[in-house]
């Protein structure tokens, strides 16, 4: 029996006992029950799966469990802090950036990695940073529009 | 037995739709306010059910008593307050869940966020056909109104005894009942306390009219938003039960292909796993999805594959295999063409083609199943519950009152989810493990098992005189369908008919259905005459347009994109084209820009007014607007599936293409607000008109009629 890895998710560790090759999506949907990550392709092309790892954006159907080990993951459920939604949480709720909502957790943990490297990013930044997370509703305009704002909230926060 | 089974009719082009659904209410043999709790019940009877179902009038308990089987949407009024509607519609992303919502509490004069509604879940709703159509906003709202009103002169009634006064002079507002005269009031919940009210009433129309809405028309945000941004919210595919199981199907290599060789021996040695072969069903379930997928993996299987018709054939053979139809449903005919024709001064006749494409909505196909003491309860996204619950119930020859299929709020499906399969699948080895079981498709069995919009060819054949009146129009649809396939414009000789092919591909609804289709065909067609008449593509139309609220949506998309355009720099083109269908109005103004060099296509503004009656949630409204012009871009600049002998040769995201940010054009969506006329839907029409208004534009761009969907899958050059 291969020793229990250990990775940290949202703050918290969590000994795994599913295989190191994995993808670290169904460890946290199955082995975890953090089911706000989606899957959407299970092939790194719809980014639904998007979770920080490092504070990166990353697509976790295409992450080895064992590539998370010792780097710390924040998933969608890691956002709200003492029941107060992220700022682009709050951006998204305020535009109704969603229609089904199945990308809204790859596009939120795309846009917290976005904005955590680049706090006043430019319409086309925030295009290209989004390109790889796909909406079928269309919500796109919206989408960008949310992002906007929660820069803006993030930087008066700051200040 | 069913009136309602009667008037429900499928377009043809369903072709997912086997058969009409038996239906049964499965409440109708309990004491539902055991169920729900005492309280107030209001009950709407389908308009036709209800002469043969009459039942006592006035309020009356319904303890031990058989519901009506008509019922078609209903509303309880619980000793909290908290006001329930019941319905058999899902949620989708459409927003029905607010909108409705907006309804209820607008009529029952209560606030938004007192009430919550149960949708799709065929023990606890009344029996519906499916959430397809752009059925919801126009069936629904008026019910729902009608059921609030009589809640509240319920409410009123009881109010009125508890003071022994005339219910005449009592006034609902803000969930309570208040005599002016006395100034006493009591809430909507202290009335409810210890009652067991109930009414029938029939279907009709609403009473408060949308002038005075004061919740409805509102654009309130999203209901349960928050569980949405928090990743709470439970999809299908996030559902867990105890000791479930995770299962996994195999497929066959390619469409049609028989087993010739079949070995399990190594999966069904694997330690959790359980095999079962059931006729074609060869499928796995174990602890975890790894497991499950190793298992699939270890089965060795052989198959004879069968030559059939590719993708780059697949036009010519939707032509020369048409059926030859004798159904008058198909077609339609007034006035001579050869008249018409003789009259022209010039005649334009030209074929579209127009590719399958898939649904792809983000949530693929997924299902659990959970079978105890040989009852059935599936957890699955479809678009049709009830019609899942009776092919269950077939399946696996059990009465349907002993299946249950709850739909939660679901990952999408633009018409995608009508069938039953994962819930079948998942089912089948619930009930071989003795366990539940998960079944959720990969994004390739979805690309390549679920159905697609069918192909089709259109032949369109038209004449008109030298100051642009037309004279005569024929149009012929190949496969695709007949929704849309009426052109709205005035032409006295016409002739429009819709030929059936067998099925190349497993096809189905899509949003919009042929709608798209046609538009493409008949929008196109409309500006190739404009250009053959020299006339501006607007005058044009208005010329040949009699219907006023047709009219409106296009001279206000006009109005809004700035109609005539004057092309501003190389590659500029401007483009139009508009729609009516499910009793909604639409037009779209396109700009694009080409690169002749590179052949590259941008889309770059989008301008598309839209009329629906009244509007019960402007914003909600926006959004499936925008949406569906967004979605729609996929299929008129780039989607298509690629098949060749039963394979399906690009079940990925990164071999069909479907729109991404960079795509997305600006936008600007003018919502014509009817307050005159009755809400329509609005999930469908927005989507027609996108493909034939770029079409055009490219057309002004650079002078190339693409008359193929996709436009312009590898760029203009190469079109």
């Amino acid at each position: 029996m291969a020793k229990a890895m250990e990775i940290e998710v949202n703050g918290k560790h969590y000994a795994v006992s599913y295989p190191a090759d994995t993808p670290l999506l169904d460890v946290l949907r199955d082995e975890l029950s953090l089911t706000g990550t989606k899957y959407g392709c299970g092939e790194g092309q719809c980014g639904a799966c998007t979770v920080l790892i490092g504070g990166a954006p990353k697509r976790s159907c295409q992450i080895p469990v064992s590539a998370a080990v010792a780097k710390p993951v924040t998933t969608i459920e890691g956002l709200e802090k003492e029941a107060k939604l992220h700022p682009v949480q709050q951006a998204f709720l305020d535009a109704g950036a969603f229609q089904c909502a199945f990308c809204t957790s790859g596009m939120l943990m795309s846009s917290v990695g976005l904005l955590q490297k680049n706090a006043n990013p430019k319409r086309e930044e925030i295009v290209h940073s989004l390109q790889g997370n796909i909406c079928r509703c269309g919500t796109h305009p919206r989408i960008i529009e949310a992002v906007q704002h929660a820069a803006k909230m993030m930087q008066e926060r700051g200040r | 037995m069913s009136t309602m089974k009667e008037r429900f009719a499928p377009e043809p082009e369903r072709y997912e739709f086997s058969a009409a659904p038996m239906h049964q209410f499965e409440l109708a043999r309990r004491d539902f306010f055991k169920v729900l709790g005492a309280g107030i019940a209001v009950f709407v009877v389908a308009k036709d059910a209800l002469p043969a179902q009459e039942t006592a009038a006035g309020s009356r308990s319904f303890h031990n008593e058989e519901l009506p089987k008509e019922i078609t949407s209903w509303l309880h009024v619980g000793e909290d307050g908290v006001v329930t509607g019941f319905t058999g519609k899902a949620e989708m992303g459409q927003n029905i869940r607010t909108s409705i919502s907006q309804t209820i509490a607008d009529e029952l004069r209560v606030p938004f966020e007192s009430v919550r509604l149960v949708l799709a879940d065929t023990t606890l709703t009344p029996f519906d056909a499916g959430t397809f159509g752009s059925r919801t906003t126009p069936t629904m709202t008026p019910q729902f109104r009608r059921v609030a009103e009589a809640a509240r002169n319920l409410l009123i009634g009881v109010a009125a005894k508890e003071w022994n006064v005339a219910p005449e002079g009592l006034v609902a507002a803000d969930a309570k009942v208040t005599d002016p005269t006395s100034k006493r009031s009591l809430s909507y919940a202290e009335l409810a306390r210890g009652k067991t009210l109930a009414q029938n009433l029939p279907a009709e129309d609403p009473i408060t009219s949308a002038s005075e809405w004061k919740i409805a028309g509102k654009p309130l945000p999203k209901v349960d938003g928050r569980a949405f941004v928090t990743g709470r919210h439970q999809y299908t595919s996030d559902i867990r039960l105890d000791g479930m199981l995770y299962g996994k199907v195999l497929r066959p290599p390619s469409f049609g292909a028989t087993l010739t060789s079949y070995d399990d021996t190594a999966a069904k040695a694997m330690t959790g796993v359980t095999v079962v072969r059931d006729g074609d069903f060869i499928a796995v379930a174990a602890p975890s999805a790894h497991e499950a997928q190793k298992a699939l993996d270890a089965i060795h299987t052989q198959w004879k594959e069968v030559p059939q018709v590719p993708s780059k054939e697949i036009f010519s053979h939707l032509k020369k295999n048409a059926e030859p139809s004798s159904n008058e449903r198909f077609r339609r005919q007034k006035g001579s063409l050869e008249e018409g024709l003789a009259a022209a001064a010039h005649r334009v006749d030209a074929t579209y083609n127009v590719a399958y494409i898939a649904h792809a909505p983000l949530e693929p196909r997924a299902a659990v199943a959970q079978w105890t003491d040989g009852k059935l309860t599936v957890w699955t996204g479809t678009q049709r519950p009830f019609a899942n619950r009776d092919e269950l119930a077939s399946v696996f020859h059990i009465p349907e009152s002993n299946v249950r299929v709850i739909v939660p709020d679901t990952g999408a499906a633009y018409g995608g989810k009508h069938t039953s399969d994962a819930a079948i699948e998942a089912a089948r080895l619930a009930r071989a493990t003795g366990k539940p079981v998960k079944v959720v498709w990969t994004r390739e069995e979805e690309f390549t098992w679920a159905y697609f919009r069918p192909a089709g060819v259109i032949e369109v054949s038209s004449g008109v005189t030298g100051d642009g009146k037309l004279t005569a129009w024929e149009f012929h649809n190949y496969h695709s369908g007949m929704s849309g396939i009426e052109t709205p414009y005035d032409v006295a000789n016409q002739l429009t008919q819709y030929h059936q092919v067998p099925l190349v591909l497993r096809s189905g609804s899509y949003r919009g259905l042929a709608a798209t289709a046609n538009h493409f065909a008949r929008e196109t067609h409309m500006d190739a005459l404009a250009r053959v008449a020299k006339m501006d593509s607007l005058e044009f139309r208005l010329k040949n347009l009699s219907d006023v609220r047709m009219r409106a949506v296009l001279e206000a998309a006009a109005e809004s994109c700035g109609w005539p355009r004057k092309k501003t720099q190389e590659g500029q083109g401007f483009g139009l084209a508009c729609g009516a269908e499910k009793g909604s109005y639409v037009a779209t103004c396109a700009e694009v820009a080409v690169d002749r060099a590179s052949g590259s296509v941008r889309v770059v503004r989008v301008v598309e007014a839209f009329e629906c009656g009244a509007i019960v949630n402007p914003d909600g409204l926006r959004n499936q607007v925008v949406g569906a012009i967004i979605q729609g871009l996929g299929g008129a600049l780039f989607e298509a599936v690629e098949f060749e002998n039963g394979h399906i040769k690009n079940p990925h995201f990164s071999a069909y293409r479907v729109p991404r940010f960079r795509d997305v054009p600006e936008i600007e969506a003018v919502l014509l607000d009817r307050k005159d006329l009755p809400s329509a839907g609005a999930g469908e029409t927005p989507i027609m008109t996108i493909a034939p208004a770029v079409g055009n534009a490219l057309f002004d761009a650079t002078g190339i009629r693409l008359n193929n969907l996709p436009l312009v899958p590898n760029g203009l050059r190469a079109a």
